[in-house]
């Protein structure tokens, strides 16, 4: 046998999987993604003759400065964080829950019909409290739909939750301009303004809902982190087939953990009917469940994390709202950087989970026998 | 006649459709679920107008011609960019397909309004093609032969955009079943590695597919913009595209992810969407009629999911990443 050499073609860049990062490092990554969505928002700000900072500066006093614009920016936070906390359980279950805007109409109707027609039997706070439950159970129930079917027949979620987001909205039509047309209202069908014992009472200026939400927060991470349901939904969403070997009842679990998405989508149909639009409109669920996707998906699904995300998001709508008056920049703007953001943030995560190993300088002569 | 011109709009309204299904099947067929459809129909819909209006406010004596050419590449170009981010960041960045799709949909809806309105304001609120170009988009391929007997009516009555879906979706339907290329990209939904193994560049295949993909749902968009059977035509609407991406990726299912059942599946859509305005149903309020398309693809959705033939089934390894380090 004799010794022959080969060059060993090796690629310029390989990937491999890295161990456990340190969190604040994982943070730096992410925050430097953020800001360099914002640095490519800029890019378009300045193409548009606009001063970037300027532009910057003004969504953000234009989102908090005011006592005005601190109640519409917390308007905004409270669906939003809710959505997102709804979204929470599904999406680590890995059941892709993108029904959120159906499941809060579905809570909005219900509510609306106690604040409509029940509001004069009913003493406020039973009034609010039974909004409240009708809301759960209605936007469980719609989630439950397709978990069911999921969990019989292994139905695609993503996009049965998705058409029924349309069937909701089918139905809020039906009702706007049908049975429960505001007789009143002449030229647009509309639904009656709700009665003031149907409307959420106000604590420091915003309705209650944002505590509401916040203690929703707190309850939702503890339910995924230290809950014997959280855990099992964890482990669905890691591997079906280890929790099945664990002797866990997957379908039950599905069909649990998508009610409880879906209730809570709900409460947030009652929080926005209730506590902001006092009415219901095809339009109540405002895009808040497609928005809430991502900031579940950029808070790594943790509830806590999601409080600042939303802010951030909110103050980023709202301003949004204010640059379109000042600079006459589209409000759509905001919808422009939240999926920049989102495309920067997706795309960090690959140098948190992976390290590149680039080629050495000399190449290797490897002896072969 | 009425039953004619019901066929007539149903194919109009299929149209878009037809794209947006055949773009999203190819890019499915390469195991990528890109959920931006939505997002790549606003892109390509105000690339197209966008290119168009330019054109012909730039140039002193435009044809139309040249017009359409301009509208149908810059919406293509730029709806196939969307997929560019999502090959991206899904394919080499492994992110969730899920999620970067829904991004995708959310920046593509902002993109088309924003830019949408930004054309419009700086029209001095209100830019639309020229008045050819918008008859070159929405004309009878044969006016003469339309109007000339029942038969030439029901074949040659639609805009030419409905003629190249249709040779597009047969395309593809020889593409997908009977070209080697074709095969290759069914081995890779089918199961990443071991196409990766039979010497398939897989990450080519993705990127190819999910862009050319992104592309052709583009036109989807742009034929939105610039069709005039639902509104004005040739201007920027906010928020027109309304649900026709995500009905785009619903359809893919109805149609079983073959492109020659995408025709007949975005037909039944599109006559399933003006259905109300030819044959009122007294006792179904209009709502509800409007609701009928999205039942019928849970309808559909179950019952695929239910049975179990294998030639009607998802590309298996639809929705997962491939890491070759993973196996």
């Amino acid at each position: 046998m004799s010794n022959t050499r080969h060059d060993v073609h090796e690629p310029l860049v390989r990937i491999a999987k890295r161990g456990e990062m340190a969190a604040w490092k994982m943070w730096i990554i992410r925050i430097a993604a953020i800001f360099l969505a914002l640095l490519t928002g800029a890019v378009i700000i300045l193409l548009l003759g606009h001063n970037p900072v300027a532009v910057y500066i003004d969504m953000v006093t234009g989102s908090l400065a005011t006592k005005t614009s601190r109640v519409a920016s917390m308007k905004i936070f409270i669906p939003l964080l809710g959505a997102a906390i709804a979204i929470a359980p599904a999406f680590r279950m890995r059941f892709w829950n993108i029904g959120a805007e159906g499941q809060i109409l579905a809570g909005a109707i219900a509510a609306t019909y106690f604040a409509l027609f029940q509001y004069r039997n009913l003493a406020r706070p039973v009034l609010l409290i039974v909004m409240f439950l009708a809301a759960a159970v209605a936007g469980g129930v719609w989630a439950l739909i397709p978990a069911a079917f999921k969990a019989r027949f292994d139905t695609n979620e993503t996009l049965f939750t998705l058409m029924l987001n349309y069937v909701a909205v089918g139905i809020v039509k039906y009702l706007r301009m049908g049975p429960w047309r505001s007789p009143t209202s002449a030229g647009f069908p509309k639904i009656d303004m709700f009665d003031q014992s149907a409307r959420l009472p106000l604590l420091f200026g915003v309705n209650i809902g944002w505590v509401l939400v916040l203690v929703l927060a707190v309850l939702m991470y503890v339910y995924i982190r230290y809950t014997k349901q959280g855990y099992e939904l964890t482990v669905v969403g890691e591997s079906v087939n280890t929790a099945k070997y664990a002797g866990m009842s997957v379908g039950r679990i599905i069909v649990r953990t998508a009610f409880l998405s879906g209730a809570i989508a709900g409460i947030v149909g009652f929080l926005i009917v209730s506590g902001s639009a006092y009415t219901l409109s095809d339009t109540t669920s405002g895009g808040y469940g497609f928005t809430a996707i991502t900031v579940a998906w950029l808070a790594k699904l943790n509830p806590i994390v999601m409080i600042i995300i939303t802010a951030f998001l909110a103050i980023l709508t709202k301003g949004a709202n204010t640059i379109q008056t000042n600079f006459k920049i589209p409000a759509s703007a905001s919808s422009v950087l939240i999926g920049l953001i989102l495309f920067f943030m997706l795309g960090c995560e690959f140098f948190i989970n992976f390290r590149l190993i680039f080629r050495k300088g000399k190449k290797h002569e490897v002896a072969r026998l | 006649m009425n039953i004619l011109n019901f066929f007539i709009a149903s194919v109009l309204s299929a149209c878009p459709l037809l794209f947006g299904t055949l773009g999203e099947t190819l890019t499915e067929r390469s195991g990528n679920l890109n959920l931006g459809v939505e997002g790549m129909m606003f892109m390509g819909g105000i690339a197209g107008l966008a290119g168009s209006y330019y054109y012909e406010t730039l140039s002193e004596n435009p044809v139309v011609w040249v017009s359409v050419v301009i509208a149908i590449v810059c919406s293509f170009l730029c709806a196939a960019f969307g997929a560019l981010i999502y090959s991206v960041l899904t394919i080499t960045f492994r992110a969730n397909q899920n999620v970067t799709g829904l991004a995708l949909t959310i920046f593509g809806t902002g993109f088309g309004n924003f830019f949408g309105e930004l054309l419009s304001n700086s029209a001095g609120g209100y830019a639309a093609v020229g008045n050819a170009t918008k008859v070159a988009f929405n004309a009878p391929i044969s006016a003469t032969l339309a109007s000339s007997s029942v038969v030439g009516k029901l074949l040659f009555s639609y805009n030419f955009l409905v003629y190249i879906a249709l040779a597009l979706a047969l395309f593809l339907t020889y593409f997908i079943n009977h070209t080697r290329t074709g095969l290759n990209l069914w081995a890779v939904g089918e199961r990443h590695a071991a196409a990766d193994a039979a010497g398939i560049n897989v990450t080519r295949y993705k990127y190819l597919a999910t862009c050319i993909g992104g592309g052709i749902t583009g036109l989807g968009g742009m034929y939105i913009v610039m069709n005039s059977a639902s509104g004005v035509g040739g201007v920027w609407v906010h928020n027109c595209i309304s649900g026709y991406g995500w009905l785009s990726v619903a359809l893919v299912i109805f149609a079983m992810w073959h492109p020659s059942r995408a025709i007949f599946a975005s037909f039944v859509f599109g006559a399933l969407s003006v259905a109300r305005f030819y044959f009122p149903v007294s006792f179904l309020p209009d709502a509800i009629y409007e609701v009928v398309p999205y039942i019928a693809t849970i309808v559909v959705l179950i019952s695929v999911s239910m049975r179990s033939r294998r030639r009607l089934q998802p590309p298996a390894s639809l929705g997962l990443a491939y890491f070759r380090e993973e196996r």
